[in-house]
């Protein structure tokens, strides 16, 4: 079910805050987060956020056809590498 | 026989139905459209007046996304999906799932038709291997 739009976005208040701030003294660091959950806003446009991925820090530049994603999904948590190769296949006539 | 948005050339059906075959207009939007021009649902396309297939066609090119432009609609929002590299976006790239289904089993829909991948197994001649 969608969230309600009552509640608006969900943002993670402490990320919004630091990339607020960043947005005021106008400079851009990468900013590590585990906040995976959150929701792009507008103002996260430009910046690069380090989302975690549950091993490392992935660092993903925010563009303007990301908001309203939410930052998990862009920092995959998976690793598949593909299956074995099979070795051979026998026929019978 | 009535040319309605392109190529779309409706039968000898009823209008609600032949409608329908126009690419991006289901049940609801058809009956919508006959209600805002006031045409006959129940009437066949054949005894259609040219004023009424004329006023069906100025409401449908002026008012509905149909056919090619939903159709290049779709696909850039699919290809949005994957040029911003999110999670979404790779499971169009390989042609799986995005919706979080399971692709242990089934999901032939997106995969297409079972390629086989046993290691020593023996193939019988035939059947796809």
């Amino acid at each position: 079910m969608a969230r309600s739009v009552k509640k608006g976005p969900y943002l993670d208040a402490k990320l919004t805050a630091k990339v607020e701030n960043m947005n005021k003294v106008r400079e851009k660091k990468v900013v590590r987060t585990w906040a995976r959950r959150s929701t792009v806003t507008p103002d996260f446009v430009g910046h690069t956020i380090a989302v975690h991925n549950g091993n490392k820090f992935i660092p993903i530049y925010v563009s303007e056809n990301m908001v309203g994603h939410k930052l998990g999904e862009f920092a995959l948590t998976r690793t598949f590498r593909g299956h074995a190769k099979s070795s051979k296949t026998t026929s019978v006539k | 026989m009535a040319r309605i948005a392109g190529v779309d050339i409706p039968s000898e059906k009823r209008v609600e139905i032949a409608l329908r075959y126009i690419y991006g207009i289901g049940p609801a939007t058809a009956r919508k459209i006959l209600a805002t021009t006031g045409v006959d649902p129940g009437k066949r396309v054949k005894v259609l007046t040219d004023e009424e297939t004329a006023r069906l066609r100025n409401e449908i090119e002026n008012n509905y996304r149909v056919e090619g432009t939903l159709h290049t609609e779709v696909s850039m929002n699919i290809k949005r999906l994957m040029d911003i590299g999110c999670y979404r976006g790779l499971r169009h790239r390989r042609n799986l799932p995005v919706r979080g289904q399971r692709t242990r089993t089934n999901a032939r829909t997106r995969k297409g038709p079972k390629k086989t991948a046993g290691s020593l197994r023996k193939v019988k001649p035939g059947k796809k291997g």
